[in-house]
């Protein structure tokens, strides 16, 4: 039964939420963005969210994980999404954490998952070079000379990446822009010599970079596995954070939907509360249904994860898909069913919406995975 | 779990052994078997299947034993489903009886009605058919008119009732009928189960836009009808309608997941009719479609999936609710589709000059539109998410079905 929680993760989700609602509403997010805190996020927090066992869901026990699997890790991050939690979660716990697990040697593995696990060691991944994602279109050289490697290029959209201890570069050891094979991903700390790390500010008030390499050099060793292979398991990774983001997705729309609903019971107008009027509700109803397929999606992704990965690529771009069309419609009805309160600040709804559209363009917009769906589906 | 895995090993043994290999392949309507006095099986190989289903109380496998259902439990009945699914094996009986009406009696009937109908619909000797909607009456169903007056030892039924599919093939029709006008329009409505048989019942096919004339207009002149045949007690016709409006709608929002006919799947369709450079379809705009629909119907899916598992898990579900609504509009879609790959030769609507299944592709056309009104309409299905499960107030004055 992929596609209904058990206790366990039931139990797990409610936690989640109450802690999530007490400890990171949308107020905390509010107060990071006005005060423009430097890390854009708490390390209060997120040391709470790892004494929990938040940054090592999925992690193996030999490495001080909880061995909860991805659908564990999944309903984490669908509560994040209800209250817009600003924290390490994504990029650390489900990016950073899944690139080590199934691209690194044992030796890296053992170096890394047990800091990463006690929330000591956060992570960030420098993909994307273009303002679309483009995982394959690397042009970051990095060139092996002897023992030691000297990296050169520049990223954008680096998710935690100013904040971030270690930053996971994909760079090229070999080969052409566009090709699989030659792509590397290399472990280089954001205070090495020659990192440029600029800061920006993004709308959703959530965390990322642009960063360059000058000629920045790190020992060969720093390479995740065997150089110029990363191509044969970095889509799983990317696999595992699009499934991620549709559950926080998920969380957003329906946090969104909820509190529109609630206004429409709420707001009163000629004489009657809005939510009488077929014309709303009918927009509501379909929200409603449109909900459900994208919970059956993205539990079923979750659970592909653990239990049948050589589908995940499909349901995957599926589940993005779905979930980069469901939340904008959310977030967009959300904004217009509230009427002039909709678009003012003093309103959550608007961080809702803003954080929407960040997440609908990190790993793939709804164009790069239909486009990949139906190239799995041989069209 | 492991008497279900036996059930399916047993049944996949069964099936494998008993469904005659030309029952294996989706049905043409010629093809389905119906029932009823003036049912005719299409073959032979029909006949043997539906005999061979029957005698283990197949045809109704989740009906108790006495009645003559196979007396599976949901469990069980699903795996038959699915297995019965994996060999693309048909329906040994196609009925609205099996559907719609005998879960109803199963609820709401007498043991007398049970008796007498139940093991009817399971042996397909009677073929039922629904008197529902009048032609004044769609959408607002309780606003119905059709009369019943108590005369005593019996009903005198006169009105007309509209969409009654296949009126003029089936032997019996169950009603809703008005027994007392003097009361609120819910409140005086009565279920009845009519024989098409006794005078003064009569029947005009309707022509549609699809060609077809599968729906009837029924009209009932004085007709005698005996007291037994109230179902669910005077004037309670109402409850027993909505509970059969359920079933009716989960049947329509299986049709969704399973066309029975002869439809080219869309990425087959594409594969004939579109062009292809390095593996994908040149027309931009029909691969974005192609996939968005796609995409759509492997979240369908899920989404029964997800359905069916929290039920068998004992937990509340409200997918169903939503299922109506999202599977037909899925059809008329994946027909709109069907047709723009089709380009020219979607448009036939005889030969020469078309192959069968274009034609057959552009009649479904035409027919998918009925899909999101028949059954409820897309917006009263809306209607009844907003009521039910968002739990929106009461529209003042807007069409809402209670």
């Amino acid at each position: 039964m992929a596609l209904v929680l058990n206790e366990e993760q039931r139990l797990l989700a409610e936690t989640a939420r109450d802690f999530l609602e007490k400890h990171a509403p949308v107020t905390a997010l509010r107060a990071l963005r006005d005060s423009r805190d430097s890390n854009g996020y708490s390390q209060a927090l997120w040391q709470q969210m790892a004494e929990m066992g938040w940054a090592s869901v999925i992690l193996p026990e030999r490495y001080g994980g909880l061995e909860f699997g991805f659908t564990g890790l999944g309903v984490l991050l669908q509560e994040s999404g209800r209250t817009l939690a600003a924290s390490p979660l994504f990029a650390t716990a489900v990016v950073g954490a899944s690139a080590i697990l199934l691209g690194g040697t044992a030796a890296q593995r053992e170096e890394y998952l047990p800091p990463l696990a006690a929330g000591e060691l956060t992570l960030a991944l420098a993909l994307e070079e273009s303002q679309h994602h483009r995982p394959l279109h690397i042009e970051t050289q990095a060139e092996l000379k002897g023992d030691s490697l000297t990296l050169n290029g520049e990223k954008c959209f680096v998710l935690d990446g100013h904040s971030a201890d270690l930053l996971l570069v994909v760079a090229r050891t070999a080969g052409e822009p566009g090709d699989r094979a030659g792509l590397s991903v290399v472990l280089v700390p954001r205070d090495r010599a020659g990192v440029e790390c600029q800061r920006t500010f993004m709308v959703d008030s959530r965390n990322a970079a642009n960063i360059r390499f000058n000629n920045v050099i790190v020992p060969a060793a720093a390479i995740l596995g065997e150089p110029g292979t990363a191509g044969d398991w970095l889509d799983a990774v990317l696999d595992r954070g699009r499934v991620a983001l549709a559950a926080e997705m998920l969380g957003c729309a329906e946090e969104v939907f909820s509190r529109t609903v609630a206004w429409l019971k709420e707001r009163v107008q000629f004489g009657v509360p809005i939510g009488s009027f077929q014309a709303l509700q009918h927009r509501a109803s379909r929200l409603q249904a449109e909900l459900e397929l994208a919970r059956s999606v993205v539990l079923q992704a979750l659970a592909t994860v653990d239990d049948n990965p050589q589908q995940l690529p499909l349901i995957a771009s599926l589940a993005k898909a779905q979930l980069n069309e469901l939340v904008k419609l959310a977030t967009n009805e959300a904004v217009q069913l509230h009427g002039g309160i909709g678009v003012t600040d003093e309103l959550e709804i608007g961080f809702f919406l803003k954080r929407a559209r960040v997440t609908m363009q990190i790993l793939g917009d709804t164009g790069f995975h239909k486009d990949r769906y139906a190239s799995i589906e041989g069209y | 779990m492991e008497d279900l895995d036996q059930f399916r090993e047993d049944t996949r043994q069964w099936l494998e052994a008993n469904c005659p290999p030309s029952q294996r392949q989706p049905s043409t309507p010629e093809e389905q078997y119906w029932g009823g006095r003036r049912g005719e099986f299409a073959s032979a190989d029909s006949q043997l299947w539906f005999e061979r289903m029957r005698e283990r109380g197949w045809t109704a496998p989740e009906w108790p034993t006495i009645y003559g259902g196979g007396g599976l439990s949901p469990q069980q009945g699903q795996v038959l489903k699915e297995e019965m699914k994996r060999i693309r094996a048909r329906s040994p009986l196609y009925s609205l009886g099996l559907w719609m009406l005998g879960p109803a009696l199963l609820e709401d009937g007498t043991e007398e009605q049970k008796q007498k109908h139940l093991r009817a619909i399971v042996n397909g000797e009677v073929r039922w058919c629904q008197g529902y909607s009048e032609p004044g009456a769609g959408s607002d169903l309780a606003s119905l008119q059709t009369r019943a007056e108590d005369k005593g030892d019996h009903f005198l039924v006169n009105g007309s009732k509209i969409w009654t599919t296949a009126a003029d093939k089936s032997d019996w029709i169950f009603c809703l009928v008005r027994t007392d006008p003097t009361v609120k329009k819910q409140v005086g409505i009565s279920f009845l189960l009519i024989d098409m048989a006794s005078p003064g019942v009569s029947t005009t096919p309707i022509a549609l836009i699809s060609g077809e004339s599968e729906f009837c207009q029924t009209f009932f002149d004085n007709v005698t009808v005996p007291k037994e045949n109230l179902v669910g007690g005077l004037n309670k016709g109402w409850s027993v309608a909505k509970a059969l409006l359920v079933h009716e709608r989960k049947l329509m929002a299986e049709i969704g997941s399973e066309s029975p006919r002869q439809e080219v799947p869309p990425v087959e369709a594409a594969r004939s009719y579109l062009e292809f450079v390095d593996g994908r379809i040149a027309n931009s705009q029909l691969r974005s479609d192609l996939v968005s629909f796609e995409m759509r119907m492997h979240a369908i899916a899920l989404t029964h999936m997800r359905g069916f598992e929290e039920r068998a898990n004992g937990q509340q579900s409200t997918v169903g609710m939503s299922m109506k609504y999202l599977g037909t509009e899925a059809v008329k879609e994946k027909s709109e589709l069907l047709l723009a790959i089709m380009g020219s030769r979607g448009l036939g609507w005889e030969a020469p000059g078309f192959t069968p299944e274009e034609l057959d592709t552009t009649r479904l056309w035409a027919g998918s539109k009925a899909m999101t009104i028949a059954g409820g309409t897309t917006e009263v299905q809306l209607n009844v998410i907003a009521r039910n499960i968002l739990q929106l107030p009461q529209a003042p004055k807007a069409a809402t079905e209670s």
